[in-house]
């Protein structure tokens, strides 16, 4: 039951970059390039020069590819694409009006807010479902010789293949996507958590009994703090994966939501709406995936955790 | 102070894991509350077992363990555990982790954050109750492991060679720290160590195991040496070299049923 376990995001890895010892003979040459024993302002300042190029280049290529009607390998017609340009109007047009002027005109947040309530939903359904149940099988050998069979039979259906079932069973609506983005999120947060149960060192179960913690108090006391650091990776993952059912089940019947919204773009030929939303899902995800790691490093409360794997 | 008085009758305990032979069997031991009993011999002698058992996180296949008349069905806080690795929980600062066994046994969070900083002063950590396990050394983490036992006025130490995961130096500042507490609290205490000098340093008795399921005779005890050397030890006088010597034969020497084998 790793296969998702092993999709786990990771921070950002430290910059590859490394200073050249400060009594270096080469002088120091102008601009970017002047980075010597710098503190950590000087170590962003490096960084985001090092990430800057690639996007500044994708951004050009994207543009001269538009204007100039390139044909990509693979049948891509890239005259079909809005320019950068035409989709940051778009954005700007979204968020506060007087671009564009069409009834997608400042309606973002509308939209922003109907999608975040419905991800939301799910996520926190799938959560508060999956971790308890998660710790439970990680600890029996029973449950999880009941249930497994049964999930991993489950599992493997891709959750988008479950949309036309969950649009006939549940009916158009909210409840509809909401049910899409839980599926989606459940299975990684219980087989993260059901891993992360399993590596809690016997020890400090021991530990625990032997100063007096009760059997089933110590899921409480010991497993589930230990298991927080696997739990969190199950969570990243399954909040990755609920952005994108959220789209998914929003594409047929809502009209508010941003995958309602992108639909609408592709029946009316709008492009630059579609990549506009396109940029605002992947915002929207990027942000609620720092919101939960903040959200974690809250309530550890400068705790230090059990490191993963050992 | 202590719950009970510490009385430790092991009565004909035997454990089984599988395969050809017991672990260990047949040990049948007694230990007066407050006196302190080490048990050495080679590794896989069954003398980590014999301690589990006490400590209930393992049942016996056969025999029982009694403390003070009540046989033991599992681990519990009348037998406080001291182990090699330490078992700190590292989300827990150190006067959270000596207070943990006050918390489960009820007492109110303000107090057993009070008992737990008094705890940590008597074991020399009173500037790091803040402080989490890992940013303390072994030695630092290894006086927690004490406290957070010795808060909760167990009738029996258990300690499963609480000292062997520390270097040399800190090693014997440490055992002298052992004394210095035993002397201070007098509870009954059990000690397994693969050091012959720290058993006859600490111990009112040494207790020789030999055997073992991967000699193909289960572990026993060969022999039971009382130590009588006093409150203050030196390891450097001739008596003290002399019993550890005499120890150290009991230790390699071969079990009678394996020169019958033979």
């Amino acid at each position: 039951m790793t296969g998702v376990a092993s999709a786990r995001p990771t921070e950002a890895a430290p910059s590859a970059t490394t200073s050249p010892p400060a009594s270096s003979p080469t002088a120091p040459r102008t601009g970017g390039q002047a980075r010597r024993r710098q503190g950590p302002a000087g170590r962003r300042a490096s960084a985001v020069l090092w990430a800057l190029p690639v996007p500044v280049l994708v951004l050009l290529l994207w543009h001269t590819g538009v204007a100039q009607g390139w044909d990509v390998p693979g049948g891509i017609r890239m005259a079909a694409l809005p320019t950068p340009g035409a989709v940051l109007v778009r954005l700007v047009d979204l968020t506060v009006g007087g671009l564009v002027d069409d009834s997608f005109s400042a309606q973002l947040w509308r939209h922003v807010w109907a999608s975040l309530v419905r991800a939301v939903s799910g996520f926190v359904l799938a959560a508060a479902l999956a971790i308890p149940l998660g710790v439970l099988m990680g600890r029996s050998a029973h449950l999880r010789r009941l249930l497994e069979p049964t999930l991993n039979l489950v599992r493997p259906i891709p959750v988008t293949a479950w949309a036309p079932l969950a649009l006939i069973m549940i009916g158009i609506g909210d409840s509809q996507a909401i049910f899409l983005v839980f599926l989606a999120a459940f299975f990684p947060v219980l087989v993260n958590t059901v891993v992360a149960v399993q590596q809690v060192p016997p020890r400090l179960l021991e530990a625990a009994a032997m100063l007096g913690t009760s059997r089933w108090r110590r899921l409480w006391t010991v497993v589930v703090p230990a298991a927080v650091p696997g739990i969190v990776s199950g969570l990243r993952v399954s909040l990755g994966l609920a952005w994108a059912l959220l789209v998914v089940g929003e594409m047929t019947g809502i009209n508010l939501g941003l995958g309602a919204m992108i639909t609408e773009a592709k029946v009316i030929a709008q492009t630059d709406l579609i990549v506009a939303g396109m940029v605002v899902i992947g915002l929207l995800g990027f942000a609620t995936d720092r919101l939960l790691v903040l959200l974690v490093r809250v309530i550890a409360h400068g705790r230090p955790l059990l490191k993963e794997d050992g | 102070m202590t719950t009970g008085t510490g009385h430790l009758a092991i009565d004909g305990l035997g454990k089984h894991y599988g395969g050809d032979t017991f672990a260990m069997r047949d040990v049948t031991l007694e230990v007066s509350p407050g006196e302190a009993i080490a048990v050495v011999g080679a590794s896989g002698c069954g003398k980590s077992t014999l301690l589990r058992l006490v400590a209930g996180f393992e049942t016996p296949t056969e025999g029982r363990v009694l403390l003070d008349g009540r046989p033991v069905t599992g681990p519990g806080p009348d037998r406080g555990v001291v182990f090699q690795d330490y078992g700190l929980f590292p989300w827990l600062s150190v006067r959270e982790n000596i207070a943990y066994g006050l918390r489960e046994r009820g007492v109110h969070r303000r107090e057993a954050l009070r008992q737990a900083t008094e705890h940590a002063e008597l074991v020399g950590l009173g500037r790091f109750v803040d402080a989490y396990p890992h940013t303390l050394s072994g030695g630092m983490q290894q006086r927690v492991g004490i406290a957070r036992v010795l808060a909760l006025h167990p009738s029996v130490l258990l300690m499963d060679e609480p000292l062997g995961a520390l270097d040399a130096l800190t090693r014997r500042q440490m055992q002298d720290e052992l004394v210095a507490i035993r002397r201070r609290v007098g509870t009954t205490l059990v000690l397994v160590t693969h050091s012959i000098e720290e058993a006859v340093y600490l111990a009112d008795r040494v207790v020789v195991m030999a055997g073992g399921a991967s000699h193909g005779v289960p572990g026993q005890v060969s022999a039971v040496v009382p130590v009588d050397l006093g409150d203050r030890r030196d390891t450097a006088a001739p008596d003290f070299q002399g019993l550890a010597q005499q120890i150290g034969d009991h230790v390699h020497s071969p079990l009678p049923e394996q020169e019958d084998a033979a």
